[in-house]
């Protein structure tokens, strides 16, 4: 398996190729169907994020492997417009587009770890890892 | 100019026609599987080389055309056997005729590139919008397909309605879901309706916020809505991404939701002295945890 591999996000049917290419990723490192239930989620929200507020990005999968630990890496990249406030859309039901506002902290709440980094008019970075138990 | 081209390469046209079998045959295997028999391609190539001579000699019908690309279609082949074709025809042909001429300068040149590019062209055109006029239309037909299937709602019984739904849910989809719902509780007159989310993959905010809108809008109508189908792992998604759905009733699987359904319009399941397994036998059917 390669070590990254990314999926362009340009139109609404791309989301659902990044999220069976992360559900792939995720049973082929060995997560279990609720862990692949979660990542194929996290994969769909940052996808549709980057599709309804990017209009375009991609999202890539990296396969982290430490020493005692293994897990997948799910990074969202655009070059939008950036996020003006990011405590405001990590709080649940903040949204600017009328949805239920619970997008990035559910992800955040379904992975382990994220960082997200973004600058106006330069894009935003989001990495999401969740390790394998 | 141009008409001297014509007659020079209809003249020798059998010398041009062996020139370019003799090229068609060495990207064999790019452009059709290699269980073509030979027969069928050598039939083929005449049959194509045929048609461009015709056209070049202004001959050519669009017919022909037609019932050529409809051909190649129903074999499977791809465009690229066309466009390789002509590409082949053309460079084939102008070599040929720079051959034959004595006298070659930069304007004889040019004319012979475009003469030859004039002949081309129209039947690559032409060949390439009957391929995809034919790709645009299985591709509509899916669509509208697909969306016959994409929303369906069952009246299973007086007042009881159920959209089982399967498959990815996107923003139109989830447009459909909702009018075919209203519509459908309306026209069924019904008091209770059960979406069945067993089939969708992947519960995000969005299929949420849509499935929320709907129920809301079947209780405005004045039914109620139940959710079932909810597999363990979408419960423990749902739940981590902090989504509200305790305003509606929701089962883990479409039985369960089915003899609530029941107990909301005061019936329910009574098992007769005979034949008792029946009945038994068609909620199992109709359910599957």
């Amino acid at each position: 398996m390669d070590l990254k591999s990314c999926v362009d996000i340009n139109q609404e049917w791309d989301i659902v190729k990044a999220r069976q290419l992360g559900r792939a990723k995720a049973r082929g490192i060995g997560f279990g169907t609720v862990d692949q239930a979660r990542l194929a989620t996290a994969v769909s929200e940052l996808a549709r994020n980057l599709y309804l507020y990017a209009d375009r990005g991609k999202i890539c999968f990296e396969i982290t492997d430490e020493l005692d630990r293994k897990g997948l890496c799910v990074i969202s990249l655009d070059v939008g417009p950036g996020i003006e406030n990011i405590s405001r859309v990590m709080e649940d039901g903040y949204s600017t587009s009328g949805g239920l506002g619970a997008g990035l902290p559910g992800v955040k709440r379904l992975v382990d770890q994220f960082d997200i980094h973004s600058e106006e008019e330069q894009g935003t970075e989001i990495r999401a890892i969740k390790w394998l138990r | 100019m141009d008409r001297e081209f014509k007659k020079i390469v209809l003249d020798n046209s059998d010398v041009i026609v062996q020139k370019w079998i003799d090229e068609i045959d060495t990207l064999k295997g790019f452009n059709y599987s290699d269980s073509v028999s030979e027969e069928l391609l050598e039939s083929t190539n005449r049959e194509f080389v045929n048609i461009i001579f015709s056209s070049i000699k202004n001959e050519g019908d669009t017919k022909q055309l037609k019932e050529f690309s409809e051909k190649l279609i129903n074999l499977g082949w791809k465009v690229s056997y066309i466009t390789d074709g002509l590409q082949v025809f053309r460079r084939v042909t102008i070599d040929f005729i720079l051959q034959q001429s004595d006298q070659i300068d930069t304007s004889y040149i040019s004319e012979l590139l475009h003469s030859v590019d004039e002949w081309v062209e129209p039947l690559i055109r032409q060949l390439v919008n009957e391929f995809s006029g034919n790709w645009e239309n299985i591709l509509s037909l899916q669509r509208v397909a697909l969306q016959e299937l994409s929303a369906p709602l069952i009246p299973v019984m007086d007042n009881i309605t159920i959209m089982p739904l399967v498959g990815t849910i996107d923003t139109e989809r989830a447009k459909l879901i909702m009018e075919n719902l209203l519509e459908g509780v309306t026209q069924h007159n019904s008091e209770v309706v059960l979406i069945d989310i067993t089939g969708v993959p992947v519960v995000d905010t969005m299929v949420a916020h849509h499935i929320i809108q709907a129920a809301e809008a079947v209780g405005l109508v004045g039914a109620t809505c139940i959710l079932v189908g909810i597999r363990p792992e979408i419960a423990q998604t749902i739940v981590n991404l902090g989504i509200d759905l305790g305003k509606f009733p929701t089962k883990s699987s479409l039985r369960k939701g089915f003899i609530k359904a029941l107990g909301l319009t005061d019936r329910k399941i009574i098992r007769t002295e005979e034949n008792n397994a029946t009945i038994e036998q068609m909620i199992e059917s109709l359910g599957g945890e």
